[in-house]
């Protein structure tokens, strides 16, 4: 199952239209990866056996207040405790575990070359891309994309608070911790977008921090991941609002003297899916929008308001932003 | 003369069959209803026995769980339709870290524990608890705390870090909510504490004369397991507390990175509380269904032993198990297959209870009685919570639906169906014996059928909604991700099911006088609550029955009327003293004639000043903390001095039947020494949980101690241990002594004390130790500050001895008050020993 391209913004325009639209793009039934799919498999064995289970119990109770309430023998009923409450479970619950334990492994492989690490600030991902033998890292922010087929491991850790990593169509999640590094490995099985989102618990706009993973074919993602590298080449009336307005203190864009390290590299920002960690799309009027009054979209956002720019400074600084490919 | 009884017992069946004249009774009658009489007019709020304290504390747990209901529903009407503002994000959070708590700590387990004192002591033919003021202490300090904590919300101020606390986002974040969390909920942990060791003394020593524990009622088993689970989970959260609190008011760094600290330690900490709390709520609640489907099944139990074992397992393997909530933390597969396993291992206990439930039925002739139906609801629900509890204990699907609405799902599903619903069939069982008014079965059924339908169409459309993506506690979402449906969904359901609590509720409170008196044993149940009188007389029980059997109102005949005619123990309160009969921990032989407490006002000053020693600090207000806290002590020492352990008009007294029970004892035939031991096994928990951290530390981290870290003066250390250990021998001999040698030896113990306090304080400080500076000196200083709070408290048991001694309330024979004394300063002295190791030795060591 290809997944649309444009990932969940096209959604927002078919909104929930057939099947496919409703199981969403961050949903565990749409799986796009090797162990995303395993998990589904997984459940479903595992709700069949549920189903099964709370039917006999639950009809059991009825059974044996409604139907049949006359006395039953009483090695019957010492059959059932020890045959319910002992050999069942042990049995069931020993397969489900010898079934599932392995998968642990399976799913924290290690990975086939690329390394990425994943930095949770509050409310954003900074990004960085290690492939194979690097000594410096391709930084990017706010968007995971990965090559299909192969296996990536992801290194996680935070800024302030503790984040937890999450694509269900790839995967399960890890927790990042300030000050520790943890790990865990994806390997998509399909291109396309899928949704990500925070999940553990990380204060005011912990609902607004979402990031998109786009899935490429490898010679795609090798050509990407070269043009990450390079500087930036937009330019024009917004760079110099850029500039002036002291942006370069928190964001970088190589290529100029902006060079802060507190707020997103903004070097290709204008060539990712999304805007302020996965919550606006990459448009100019969502820029605009968030550059006038960031705390307005996402409450407790470290950037300051600019509303005291003027309409053509916003909208040439929107423009140069947008150029930032 | 602390010799055992005199007298016959077991009683004769001619004994037993023996009239009692009428005027003999009347008369009994009346001195035992004048004593036990509740005061009027507003002196009744100065009540403590059990019948009174225990529906106030019910009603308050109900009110708090109201306040926690509506929370959740302001948060499904916010999350009713993407991108709502009906909340904000921050008064979402407080409301969800409100509703999470106020459920836990201010209903799930203070509803236990006053169902417990309200019940337990009808179910063991008691007259009250052991400790009828440390009931009633307890529960004011659950009002005062769950106010403070509750009202919060009202200022804007409530915590908002979530229900799980974890740092860095809570030690970082402004305000005083997560101090309000910390302290506020503490003080409430403290009280829990007190509670569950009333609760276990009543279950060990207030048992009917030859109720051997292999009969007593599966409910006082639970009361057992549950208590003792209380004793040993809350204690690491009330250490992790500590820890975190001495973080936000002083900067020592335990969960900050950067100077050594590691949150994870708060993780574990606060689930080695978490899990077994879950089991803490559990528990009681399959206590309820095991009295009432024997009831229902009109016969006794089938695997009583099973179920007994299966409790204990329960309680034994639920603290195995905490790293289940911490899957996804990045711990290494071997320790999370572990996990996985011993999470499903506790199915076993679980399925077994259940089956003999069922099995119990199987071989009973079944009436459907009321309550039955709330049994039959509540085991639909667990099951399905169960076997999704199932799948969550594996890792992999675990990875996938952790902290997602999935979880939501499964955890409500355990709560309602594990707790909730038991709880109300509960309520309809017990009313006739705790208000001797019925509950309207009209009313009940429509309450059931709404709530069971509400809950459901709320919580089983979240499992989708989770495993659609959708991540717990977001104030909102985006409308394109195919959550839209679900959660309308969710949102009807949850007033669906309001209306159907609010009509139990209304049913609940509903006044009833029109209505006539129900028959005494409504549902023709086997068991000693079904002995009480109707209407209510305030003695509890009229005689303590002779008890040899599980069911005796089914297996022996003739108790109702023996009881009622006072034919059996303590049928009389000759001396106007409330009095109950306190019997060993196996055989239930009956060992002496407990004298408890009456009404008073000491025991809410106690608490309200309690309640200022942990509020003050949330506002950084030390001296008036601190006055409070002395304030409290004075008061805690006035009710003790004035009320326990008092010296006897006699030695021995006539307790009926032909026994003469001895009036006064001390040491470990006292209720006293046992509450003490259990309340220093908590306490012990909660310091070996700061010995825990240490060895956390030194493990996690490579710079534990860091690199050239200064250690503590080892000499003074030496000193100051030793000049303990020294105070606590005095205490030893003072207690062997009991005479004038003793109050000079006392005397000198306090100096002891108080200097080792000193130099163990100066063993940290010469060397400049700055708690600030790093994780390795503050948890240093931590548990010196923990030893030095316990020698304050260990300096005033000696001088309330001290002081016993020279007015002649302890004497040779009345030496009670010494005994308990010197039980806590022996765990003190080993608390002692342990941190000198810790403090003096550890640290060179793991360099």
């Amino acid at each position: 199952m290809r997944r649309n391209i444009f990932g969940w913004w096209a959604a927002r325009v078919g909104l929930l239209i057939g099947p496919a639209g409703c199981a969403g793009n961050q949903s565990m039934f749409s799986p796009a990866g090797v162990d995303a799919l395993a998990t589904l498999n997984l459940f479903w064995v595992m709700l069949a056996g549920a189903v099964v289970i709370w039917f006999a119990l639950n009809g059991l109770f009825l059974y044996v207040t409604r139907i049949h309430v006359g006395k039953m023998s009483r090695r019957l009923a010492e059959a059932v405790i020890i045959g319910g409450g002992i050999l069942f479970p042990l049995v069931v619950l020993s397969a489900l575990l010898i079934y599932s334990l392995p998968m642990m492994g399976e799913q924290r492989a290690p990975d086939d070359g690329l390394r990425v690490r994943v930095t949770a600030e509050r409310w954003w991902w900074r990004v960085e891309y290690w492939p194979d033998g690097a000594t410096a890292p391709i930084i990017a922010a706010n968007e995971l994309r990965l090559p299909v087929d192969q296996r990536t491991e992801i290194e996680l850790t935070a800024g302030e608070v503790i984040h937890s990593f999450w694509i269900p169509a790839l995967g399960g999640k890890t927790d990042m911790f300030p000050g520790r590094i943890t790990r865990m490995t994806l390997a998509p099985s399909e291109t396309g977008t899928f949704r990500g989102q925070c999940a553990e618990f990380c204060g005011l706009s912990h609902a607004l921090m979402a990031i998109p993973a786009v899935i490429m074919e490898p010679a795609a993602f090798d050509g990407w991941l070269r043009e990450q590298a390079l500087p930036a080449t937009s330019s024009g009336a917004g760079r110099a609002v850029f500039l002036r307005e002291g942006c370069g203190a928190c964001h970088a864009v190589r290529g100029t003297p902006a060079a802060g390290r507190v707020g997103p590299d903004l070097t290709h920002l204008g060539g990712r899916t999304a805007l302020a960690a996965g919550i606006l799309p990459m448009t100019a009027d969502a820029l605009r929008a968030w550059i006038t009054n960031p705390e307005a979209i996402k409450p407790g956002a470290e950037m300051p308001a600019y509303d005291h720019l003027d309409e053509s400074d916003l909208a040439a600084l929107a423009a140069y932003l947008m150029g930032l490919k | 003369m602390t010799d055992r009884d005199q007298g016959t017992y077991p009683p004769t069946e001619k004994m037993l069959a023996q009239p009692v004249p009428d005027d003999v009774a009347k008369g009994q009658e009346e001195r035992l209803r004048k004593v036990w009489a509740q005061p009027p007019g507003w002196r009744y709020w100065s009540a403590v026995n059990n019948t009174e304290v225990g529906v106030w504390y019910c009603l308050t747990a109900t009110f708090f769980m109201l306040l926690a209901g509506i929370l959740a529903l302001l948060m499904r009407v916010q999350l009713a339709v993407p991108e709502n503002d009906f909340l904000d994000a921050d008064r979402y959070n407080q409301f969800f870290t409100m509703h999470g708590s106020a459920m836990m700590f201010l209903f799930a387990v203070p509803i236990f524990e006053a169902i417990s004192i309200l019940i337990l002591p009808s179910l063991l033919g008691a007259r009250d608890m052991p400790f009828p003021r440390l009931s009633a202490y307890g529960f004011w300090c659950f009002v005062i705390g769950g106010i403070f904590v509750m009202g919060s919300i009202l200022f804007d101020a409530a915590p908002n870090a979530g229900w799980f606390m974890y740092p860095p986002l809570s030690t970082e974040h402004g305000g005083i909510g997560t101090d309000i969390w910390l302290l506020g909920l503490s003080f409430i942990e403290v009280a829990s504490i007190a509670a569950a060791v009333e609760l276990i003394v009543g279950v060990l020593k207030c048992r009917p004369p030859g109720m051997r524990v292999n009969i007593m009622p599966l409910y006082a088993w639970y009361v057992l397991v549950v208590g003792g689970m209380i004793v040993f989970a809350f204690p690491p959260l009330i250490a992790g507390d500590f820890l975190l609190e001495m973080q936000r008011s002083f900067d020592w760094p335990f969960f900050d990175p950067e100077r050594g600290g590691d949150p994870m330690l708060w993780q574990h900490l606060f689930w080695i509380f978490g899990h077994p709390e879950v089991y803490i709520i559990f528990l009681p609640s399959i206590a309820v269904t095991a009295m009432i489907i024997p009831t229902a099944a009109r016969r006794p139990i089938v695997g009583y032993s099973w179920i007994v074992l299966s409790a204990v397992g329960t309680g034994f393997l639920s603290f195995g198990l905490w790293v289940h909530h911490m899957f996804a933390t990045g711990l290494p597969s071997i320790s999370l297959g572990f996990f996985s396993a011993a999470s499903e291992a506790v199915v076993l206990p679980t399925g077994i209870q259940i089956f003999a439930f069922v099995a119990t039925l199987m071989v009973g002739r079944v009436r459907m009685i009321h309550p039955m139906l709330w049994i039959a609801g509540a085991l639909a629900i667990f099951v399905a919570g169960g076997l999704t509890g199932v799948m969550v204990a594996i890792v992999p699907f675990d990875w996938q639906v952790h902290d997602t609405y999935f979880i939501v799902a499964h955890l409500h599903y355990t709560v309602f169906g594990g707790m909730l619903f038991p709880v109300i069939g509960g309520i309809y069982y017990f009313y006739p014996v705790i208000a001797k008014k019925q509950l309207s079965e009209r009313l009940g059924r429509w309450a059931f059928w709404l709530a069971f339908t509400g809950f459901n169409v709320t919580f089983l459309p979240m499992h989708l909604t989770g495993m659609r993506g959708m991540p717990r506690r977001v104030f909102t979402y985006p409308g394109d991700l195919g959550w839209n449906w679900l959660n309308m969904i969710s949102t009807i359901g949850a007033f669906v099911m309001a209306t159907g609590l609010l009509i139990f509720v209304y049913d609940l409170l509903r006044p009833k006088g029109k209505q006539p008196d129900p028959p005494r044993n409504p549902w023709d149940a086997g068991t000693l609550e079904w002995t009480h009188n109707v209407p209510a007389e305030s003695w509890g029980i009229r005689s303590i029955p002779y008890v040899n059997t599980r069911y005796p109102l089914w297996q022996q005949p003739k108790m109702q009327q023996r009881i009622d005619a006072g034919r059996y123990y303590l049928p009389d309160a000759q001396e106007g003293k409330r009095e109950t009969l306190v019997t060993s921990v196996i055989d239930a032989h009956p060992l002496h004639v407990q004298r408890v407490t009456g009404p008073a006002w000491i025991t809410i000053w106690a608490a309200v000043f309690t309640g200022g020693a942990f509020i003050f600090p949330t506002f950084h207000w030390y001296p008036p903390a601190i006055v409070s806290a002395v304030l409290a002590v004075a008061c805690v020492i006035y009710w003790n001095w004035t009320s326990t352990a008092e010296i006897p008009e006699a030695e021995t007294k006539d307790a009926g039947l032909g026994l003469r029970l001895p009036l006064y004892v001390s040491g470990p035939d006292a209720v006293g020494w046992w509450a003490v031991w259990i309340t220093m096994l908590a306490d012990a928990t909660a310091f070996s949980s700061l010995v825990f951290s240490v060895f956390f530390y030194w493990t996690a981290s490579t710079q534990f101690p860091p690199q050239g870290a200064g250690f503590a003066n080892p000499v003074l250390m030496a000193i100051g241990t030793g000049l303990v250990v020294a105070s606590w021998a005095l205490t030893a001999w003072a207690r062997r002594d009991a005479g004038r040698g003793a109050m000079a030896a006392l005397a000198v113990a306090m100096l002891a004390a108080c200097a080792g306090g000193g130099v163990l304080i100066l063993a940290l400080w010469l060397p400049d130790m700055d708690p600030t500076a790093h994780v390795y000196p503050a948890m240093m200083w931590a548990l010196v500050v923990w030893v030095i709070v316990h020698l304050i408290a260990g300096v005033v048991l000696q001088g309330y001895c001290l002081a016993g001694l020279a007015f002649g309330k302890i004497t040779r024979r009345y030496d009670a008050p010494l005994w308990n004394s010197l039980l806590f300063w022996h765990f003190l002295c080993l608390t002692v020993l342990v941190t000198g190791a810790m403090v003096a030795i550890a640290p060179r060591l793991m360099t």
